[in-house]
């Protein structure tokens, strides 16, 4: 029999206030096996793990309950409390009295009573659990960090930095995304590219960082610490070892159909392009879609300009194959379509624009060369009409719930560079809320509205429309209770953000969680903020949440430091919670092996002694350093041969059992 | 093809033109409308009350009568559409609103949304196809400028009435097209005329309509099509500035196939 003591957190207020505490401690002091039973206010804090490690002395107990919070949150506090106390770590059991029982009910009396139950589960439970010790693995000491705009390219930086080597792969042909697509960056306005640049070159040169550009990750396998990955590594048809970005082949190429990423579709470049004059790596591309010789046979002028050689029409895709110790998900973001939001004329003028394209338009290396023209006709504009939230805060369906917290600054930034740069010109801003929380973001600002004289209108647009080859801004001023014609040149959205569309595929590659607006999940809100649940798996820039610059890079360099301190390991502690099977009961079916997402179980050929009868059979066997303790093979097994140490049938039949008791 | 029919009110009385060259236009497209024998009123508003069902029972009637039939419940007046089309979503996915219909009503079976509401035009488009129409068409409106007026009912809610995009709808420009006429693109096409509030607030409703005659005339229409016997009155009745006609565009449909 265990000697087990039971342990009830009261979490402040948290669980207290719901459930009866006290009569917890009374109604299990009484069950089999349970010799002391305690409450106390913060069972996590240091006088909490001292009562548990005391009790483990003096009552000599061989198991410990702990009701309390999710197990994700504090079981391996209590383990560690434990074993610190001489008991085995998996000896302990946590009853999740919080988000199971106290969060989700108002009733007292029926929270007290799901407690005891759930308490009197984890007994059972403890009853028969047994000692277990952890395994270990090597840690294999290369990371990959999939996105190269700035989130990736800081991280990438800061491990190299380490001494480790990273991998970068980037599915564009150049690294430095958004970023490099921005004039200037608030809230000091210094020149998006002077500042990303010489970082992009510092990636390129960086002997322990390798750049996969035009590449995309293909397929992950394994586990944290030992990751195989592929990454396709996409044709470019254009040897990048010969290539040596001249550029010549890009102004000759006589396709000009294709729209410029870079430049957001307002302008267009060739079939074979150079998306930027510093992208990195500095290699031209092909881009079959609309090459003429790869769709006709014609044409080759490039092959004929380029003294380098570097051509390759017969190039093919390369997979490359590469271990890592972690990943890191830099996925970065999008602005979102706005099919959705006809009523702001998008689709229909081409005066009304995207804050990126505006971006491009106001950049000295965009489409106007820097001088701020109307698309329509090229010609000055002199009123010019923001609008915030496009798509943003909105509940009705159409565009995204949350705050893209980057808009109401960049508005600002561009109405301030407007009238800075055009004296003549109005500039008006919709805003819902200006939110400008941040280190000189208030004060920035307020500097659009106080020393650049930026109308600022409370309110929503409702309605854009054309006149006589001007726009008719139809708003509400919510201040003033009245509605406004505004006749402008340019309307300018501040569409939401969301997360790139690959994000979705590869995060289901990497078993990585994402919340339902695509954006990553942390491994907890607030202390875990740059790890996903998925061990190994890391959390940088705008995959996880809407973010600006120096938040990026803040996080960006956060990710790092948790990569370096999982790499600097030389071995990791396996989780000794892994599946084995019973010799005698397994009958080779190979179910289990073709479930196992980890390829852990293989089957041998091995003499088994049944009861008196040898004979040699084909049974499961588990390789306890890759298996992850899914459980999916020991649902599976027809015969109940796969069990889960830690997990084991029997123990959650006893928990089950209890509840119902 | 056969479809039971709704007609509505108005359609008996006002707007007499919009049902007439319904029906003689549906025949050359090969389609039936049975009108439906005991209709009533829709109710003409949508009601927003949601703890009262009496103001919807007529309309779950004539979407009951088209379930018999194993027919769906074809409508023509924008306001009969609205009204029916909505109820029948509440039928379908307010449970509590399905029990107490069900309760007063006492169906053999109860009924709980299972009938498709088709508007008119969006018969045109789905069931016949805006390229039979124009094989149809015996006499194509060459060259003329029409500007479609959608109004306020047909497009929204647009979760609900599923008509068409509520901000950039085209249905209407595609019929334009079909029988051989120019579609002209008015910005105010989706906005409401300002109907509802002629009586409350003239000066109001004048504006709302000066403002969509005067934008279609800038664009060089000609005349405006609708399919909403309010619009139609409010249109012509409450415009201080310009003229343009205001027709069905089951006239127009009529004159293109040679049966008006």
């Amino acid at each position: 029999m265990q000697k087990i003591g039971v342990f009830i957190c009261h979490c402040g207020t948290n669980i207290a206030a719901t459930v009866d505490v006290e009569a917890v401690t009374e109604a299990i002091k009484n069950e089999p096996g349970v010799v002391y039973a305690a409450n106390y206010q913060y069972m996590c804090s240091e006088n909490g793990q001292a009562l548990i490690k005391n009790a483990i002395a003096e009552y000599g107990l061989t198991g410990v309950v702990v009701c309390s919070c999710s197990p994700r949150m504090h079981e391996a506090t209590f383990r560690k409390a434990a074993q610190e106390a001489g008991l085995n770590p998996y000896m302990v059991e946590i009853a999740n009295i919080r988000e199971h029982c106290s969060w989700i009910h108002k009733d007292k009396v029926e929270a007290t009573e799901k407690a005891i139950i759930l308490a009197r589960a984890a007994i059972a439970k403890v009853h028969l659990n047994a000692p277990l010790i952890s395994g270990q693995s090597d840690v294999t000491k290369r990371a990959l960090v999939i996105g190269g705009g700035i989130a990736g390219i800081q991280t990438a930086l800061d491990i190299a930095e380490a001494g480790f080597e990273v991998d970068i792969v980037e599915k564009s042909p150049t690294i430095g995304g958004k970023m490099a697509q921005l004039d200037k960056t608030f809230p000091t306005l210094d020149c998006a590219a002077c500042i990303l640049t010489p970082k992009m070159v510092d990636a390129k040169s960086n002997d322990k960082i390798t750049l996969y550009t035009y590449s995309e990750v293909e397929s992950v396998k394994g586990f944290v610490g030992n990751f195989e990955v592929s990454i396709r590594k996409k044709a470019r048809y254009v040897n990048t070892d010969l290539c040596t970005g001249c550029g010549e082949c890009t102004t000759k190429c006589p396709s000009r159909k294709a729209k410029s990423e870079f430049n957001m579709g307002l302008m267009n470049r060739g079939a074979i392009y150079i998306p930027f004059a510093q992208a990195i790596p500095n290699v031209a591309t092909i881009d079959p879609q609309y090459c003429i010789h790869m769709k006709t046979g014609k044409c080759g002028l490039c092959e004929k300009v380029c003294s380098a050689h570097a051509i390759d029409f017969k190039q093919q895709d390369e997979i490359v194959e590469q271990k890592y110790g972690a990943i890191v998900m830099a996925t970065g973001f999008n602005l979102i379509n706005l099919d959705q939001f006809d009523e702001f004329g998008y689709s229909k003028y081409p005066d009304v624009v995207t804050s990126l394209e505006f971006e491009r338009l106001m950049n000295a290396a965009g489409p106007t060369e820097g001088t701020l023209l109307r698309p329509s006709n090229h010609e000055h504009p002199h009123t010019l009409v923001f609008v915030q939230c496009v798509g943003s805060r909105d509940t009705s369906g159409c565009g995204k719930p949350y705050c893209s917290k980057i808009c109401c600054m960049y508005t600002a930034k561009h109405a301030m560079l407007v009238r800075d740069k055009y004296p003549d010109t109005e500039v008006y801003v919709f805003y819902i809320d200006v939110r400008t929380p941040g280190k000189n973001f208030d004060e920035f600002y307020r500097r659009a509205v106080e020393q650049y004289g930026v109308h600022y209108i409370k309110g929503m647009v409702g309605k854009v429309t054309d006149k006589d080859g001007k726009l008719i801004v139809q708003g509400s001023d919510l201040l003033e209770n009245k509605q406004l014609k505004i006749e402008a040149d340019m309307v300018v959205l501040a569409a939401a953000v969301e997360p790139d569309p690959s994000a979705r595929s590869v995060a289901s590659m990497l078993t990585a969680s994402i919340d339902t607006n695509d954006f990553m999940t942390e491994a907890h809100a607030k202390l875990r903020p740059v790890e996903s649940p998925t061990a190994g798996i890391f959390l940088s820039g705008m995959a996880q949440g809407p973010k600006d610059i120096p938040e990026t890079v803040s996080q960006a360099s956060a990710c790092a430091a948790k990569v370096i301190g999982l790499l600097a390991k030389d071995h990791l502690v396996n989780n000794p919670c892994v599946a084995q099977s019973n010799e005698l009961r397994c009958n080779g079916c190979s179910n289990c092996e073709k479930v196992c997402p980890y390829g852990a179980i293989s089957y041998i050929e091995k003499e088994v002694n049944d009861h008196g009868v040898r004979e040699v059979r084909r049974i499961a066997q588990v390789n306890e350093a890759v298996c992850q303790g899914c459980g999916a093979c020991t649902v599976t097994c027809p015969s109940g041969a796969m069990d889960l140490k830690g997990f084991s049938t029997n123990q959650i039949m006893a928990e089950v059992d209890a509840i119902c008791r | 093809m056969i479809l039971s029919y709704y007609p509505g009110c108005t359609l008996k009385t006002k707007a007499q033109d919009l049902d007439l060259y319904a029906r003689k236009s549906a025949e050359v497209l090969g389609v039936t409308m049975e009108e439906l024998e005991e209709w009533q009123c829709c109710g003409a508003v949508y009601p927003m009350a949601s703890d009262e069902i009496a103001t919807k029972l007529s309309a779950v009637r004539a979407l009951e009568n088209a379930k018999e039939k194993g027919q769906d419940l074809l409508t023509l007046c924008s306001a009969c559409h609205h009204v029916i089309k909505r109820v029948n979503h509440d039928m379908q996915t307010n449970a509590d609103m399905q029990m107490k219909v069900n309760n007063y009503l006492q169906l053999d079976e109860p009924y709980t949304g299972e009938t498709k509401v088709v508007h008119y035009l969006e018969m045109l488009r789905d069931l016949v196809g805006f390229d039979k129409i124009k094989e149809k068409v015996v006499n194509p409106l060459k060259g003329k400028k029409i500007a479609a007026y959608y109004g306020c009912l047909l497009l929204r809610p647009s979760d609900v009435l599923q008509f068409d995009n509520p901000e950039n709808p085209s249905i209407m420009e595609d019929f334009i097209r079909s029988i051989g006429a120019t579609p002209v693109e008015t910005p105010y096409r989706n906005e409401c005329c300002g109907g509802y509030v002629s009586m409350e607030n003239k000066k109001l409703a004048q504006k709302k309509v000066d403002l969509i005659i005067s934008s279609a005339m800038e664009k060089g229409a000609e005349m405006i099509i609708t399919a909403c016997p309010l619009c139609m009155y409010n249109l012509d009745a409450n415009s201080t500035e310009h003229k343009l006609p205001i027709v069905y565009f089951t006239e127009l449909l009529a004159e293109a196939l040679g049966v008006k």
